[in-house]
């Protein structure tokens, strides 16, 4: 099971419910999301649906689990994992890819637009001659159907605590690893510990920076471009750390319960791939959203 | 739980039975077969719902339905052709035939793969509910185009648009995660002494086509959910009046779109590939150049979309860029036209079904890629944008690009598939049948388009009729066309008036997949075979 090169036996799962599961899931949580958008309030379809994907989850990666326990992946299974776990982050670093280019193009082009450079001296005339395009937009070409913000977050307040948390978190992580690759199990249930109470001191901190935003500088999604794209990214972020930390307190149980080897914990190092993608993306966050 | 197939090694050809079969599948035949065939009844939606189009333009003024079922008509027309007929029939392809070609016993995610599958009746199953409660009255089914521009799809989509939206994730996630599957089975499931450069073009088109889809389909997710939040949220990214663009839902549409285009084509390139060889009985001409080819056309795909938004105002330095990259295009693909060509000079040639499919391929694509060229031109792209030349265009390099090497491939692979022969004669009668009529239905768009008339608008001017009929003819004659497609599989699955295939099946075939029996056993490769 451990030759790198091992393909005389190879490994095909048995007929598995789980992705009609997830069809089924996927379907009522899209019905229950749409029919309670439309009617304003949540019904109930929607939390059956995110159960069903609770139950997917637990379900899927817990045959998953067992399978792994009982030692019958080689290590071409394992490979093939490692290839789906690194492009499926990749598709993530597209996904924000979309709101990034969004940012930068109503910054550097929309806005400037609307504001008249370029070959748009009438648009600006025609359409809205008080605008002024300056970054953040404080005051939006139609200011009464999108009142702009009183204020936006500076960087240097809790987004520089945040990043400095994430930051840390990292290293905690790549700590938690080197423990485990020496089979330390104290200092790698320690660290791993201090990774999750980490992620959910950002999210605190995140959420505590949403309402300032919301009650104090009327800065919202309804708030014209800056708010829009400053809402999309660090609302999917943040989305992306509740799921990172959830990931790293499964593998916190799982390291408790002696699930690793020093050898054997491909599950650990996919978590921590992806907690430093989160972590990259935050820093482009950082200097592009808040900084800059 | 699972198991370790060497263990029960003497009875690899075990099936489960029944419903369950299908349901929980990880076998990669069962799920090409449910794509293949998922595909071909969405054939006949999609095609149903272009012969509505074609009996309202076959005269001016208004006949059978009104314009708004004429925009969903168009709107649905073009997502299910798109994203449930030609995607899925290429997944289904690579499902069935990188594992025998590349040497595998199956895919590398089995259940991943099954999940990729059975995302997609889910979200064709919640677009297709919207036309049916509009067929009904209960509101619209979306109506704004396959492109679904802001603001037609946000400030003025119907309520169904957010059931769209959604359903477009589930696509993205179903393409996504076939895309992985593929690659995964490519780097890591290929026999030994079968090197990257042995691998059959295929197989080399798929891997690319699937870094492709990772690298857009997570764009186009990213450009749908900014339109729920614009119409639900409150947002303002396509909205001037909060300081966005609806210009910017385009750049985002179209850098998804773009490389969408090449998704839909380059696995047609890599059958075309595999099949005028085998019918030339000789190697292909240029094998490593296709292969450069292919990845030359995959990196350009990434930066020429704003080539589709020509009148959008952009700046000149802006078009110009846009004009000449999208003209460097024509180099690779004229290589790989020019590496077809070449492999069938002095070759043995035979004209078989899947050939005539290749050879009309190469014609009709070339002539799809020259209009292409031609709309590449800012100055005269002005005079075309958004006519009939443009639903030419595109019509001749997907309906006679990517629709004819699916059918090329159905033809050449299902005597592996199934262990029988199809019929030849209704094979050539499908072919003849479809490539005249194919021609009727699209090449007088070109002439209707440079006269002026516009796309997606369901009267015209009295000057546009003879050529909006002949097309309209020959549109009903392609449809109907397609049935003797469907009986011939029929017939062949069910094998009993046909001849059985031998292994081989074609005599000039080579690579791994000839040397199973035919039909290839439920596992592929139990113990790997070795490539010298």
């Amino acid at each position: 099971m451990s030759s790198s090169t091992n393909h005389d036996v190879y490994f095909i799962p048995e007929p598995s419910k789980w992705p009609v599961v997830g069809t089924i899931a996927l379907t009522t949580t899209v019905i229950g999301s749409v029919t309670s958008i439309h009617a304003g309030s949540v019904n109930l379809i929607l939390p059956v649906g995110f159960l069903m994907i609770a139950y997917l989850f637990f379900g899927w990666f817990g045959a998953v689990i067992k399978e792994s326990m009982s030692d019958v992946y080689n290590a071409q299974v394992d490979k093939s994992f490692r290839i789906g776990m690194l492009w499926f982050i990749f598709s993530e670093v597209m996904f924000f890819a979309a709101f990034f280019g969004a940012l930068f193009y109503a910054r550097t082009i929309a806005v400037q637009w609307l504001g008249g450079s370029s070959n748009n001296a009438m648009t600006h005339e025609m359409l809205w001659p008080a605008f002024e395009a300056v970054w953040p937009v404080m005051t939006n070409p139609d200011n009464v159907k999108f009142a702009g913000p009183s204020e936006v977050i500076p960087a240097s307040g809790l987004p520089a605590w945040n990043t400095a948390i994430l930051l840390l978190s990292s290293v905690t992580v790549t700590f938690a690893h080197h423990a485990l690759r020496k089979d330390h199990r104290k200092p790698l249930i320690m660290w791993l510990a201090a990774t999750v109470a980490l992620g959910c001191i950002f999210l605190v901190l995140q959420a505590e920076e949403y309402i300032h935003a919301y009650s104090d500088l009327g800065l919202t999604m309804e708030s014209g471009i800056y708010g829009s794209t400053f809402f999309m990214l660090t609302g999917f972020h943040g989305f992306h750390v509740t799921m990172g930390t959830t990931m790293l307190f499964v593998m916190l149980i799982r390291s408790i319960k002696g699930h690793f080897t020093a050898e054997k914990h491909f599950a650990f190092e996919a978590v921590a791939w992806y907690w430093h993608f989160v972590d990259v993306v935050w820093l482009g966050l950082f200097i592009f959203v808040y900084w800059l | 739980m699972s198991a370790v197939i060497e263990e029960h090694h003497d009875d690899h050809d075990h099936k489960p039975t029944g419903i369950g079969r299908w349901l929980f599948s990880t076998n990669h035949k069962d799920i090409g077969t449910m794509y293949l065939w998922f595909s071909f009844t969405m054939l006949f939606i999609g095609g149903t719902l272009a012969l509505v189009i074609r009996a309202e333009l076959f005269q001016p003024g208004l006949q059978f339905i009104d314009p708004e079922m004429f925009n969903q008509m168009t709107t649905l027309h073009g997502l299910i052709m798109v994203f449930g007929v030609i995607m899925p029939a290429f997944v289904g392809l690579a499902n069935w035939m990188v594992p025998l070609m590349i040497g595998a016993p199956d895919m590398a995610l089995p259940r991943m793969n099954n999940w990729s599958f059975w995302l997609l009746p889910g979200a064709f199953g919640l677009l297709i509910a919207s036309l049916i409660m509009s067929l009904m009255g209960m509101g619209s089914a979306p109506n704004f185009g396959w492109t679904f521009y802001a603001p037609l799809s946000t400030t003025y989509g119907p309520d169904s648009t957010d059931f769209f939206i959604f359903s477009v994730h589930m696509m993205g996630i179903s393409s996504i995660m076939g895309a992985i599957n593929i690659i995964a089975t490519i780097i890591n499931m290929r026999a030994p002494g079968m090197t990257y450069m042995k691998m059959p073009i295929f197989v080399w088109t798929w891997f690319i086509t699937a870094y492709l889809l990772i690298a857009v389909m997570p764009v186009l997710a990213g450009v749908v959910t900014m339109m729920l939040t614009d119409r639900n949220f409150g947002t303002s990214f396509f909205s001037a009046a909060g300081g966005g663009d609806p210009v910017l839902f385009q750049h985002v549409f179209w850098f998804f779109g773009h490389p969408e285009v090449y998704i839909m084509i380059l696995p047609s390139f890599g059958i075309i590939s595999q099949i005028v060889p085998t019918f030339s009985r000789k190697k292909i001409f240029g094998y490593s150049s296709m292969v450069y080819a292919t990845s030359s056309i995959a990196f350009l795909s990434f930066i020429v979309w704003a080539h589709h938004m020509f009148t959008t105002g952009m700046p000149v330095a802006t078009e110009l860029f846009f004009m000449y990259a999208t003209m460097l295009i024509a180099v690779p693909t004229g290589v790989k036209v020019f590496n077809w060509v070449s492999t069938m000079w002095q070759g043995s040639l035979t004209f078989e079904t899947p050939m005539l499919f290749a050879i009309a391929f190469i014609f009709l694509f070339t002539i799809g890629g020259f209009t292409g060229l031609m709309l590449a031109i800012v100055p005269a792209d002005f005079q075309y944008h958004d006519t009939y030349f443009v639903v030419a265009h595109f019509h001749y390099v997907l309906v006679t690009g990517a629709l004819y090497g699916i059918f090329a491939a159905v033809y050449f692979w299902i005597p592996k598939w199934t262990g029988n022969m199809y019929d030849e004669s209704l094979g050539k009668w499908h072919f003849w049948v479809s490539t005249i009529s194919v021609n009727v239905l699209f090449f007088p768009m070109h002439f209707v388009g440079l006269a002026g008339m516009p796309r997606r608008i369901p009267d015209y001017n009295m000057q546009f009729a003879e050529f909006n009929q002949i097309a309209s003819i020959g549109a009903f004659v392609f449809g109907f066309a397609q049935l003797i497609l469907l009986y011939n599989v029929i017939k062949t699955i069910r094998g009993k008036s046909t001849e059985k295939a031998t292994d081989q099946v074609w005599e000039g075939a080579e690579g791994l997949e000839w040397t199973l029996p035919s039909p290839a056993p439920f596992h592929s490769f139990t113990t790997p075979p070795t490539v010298k």
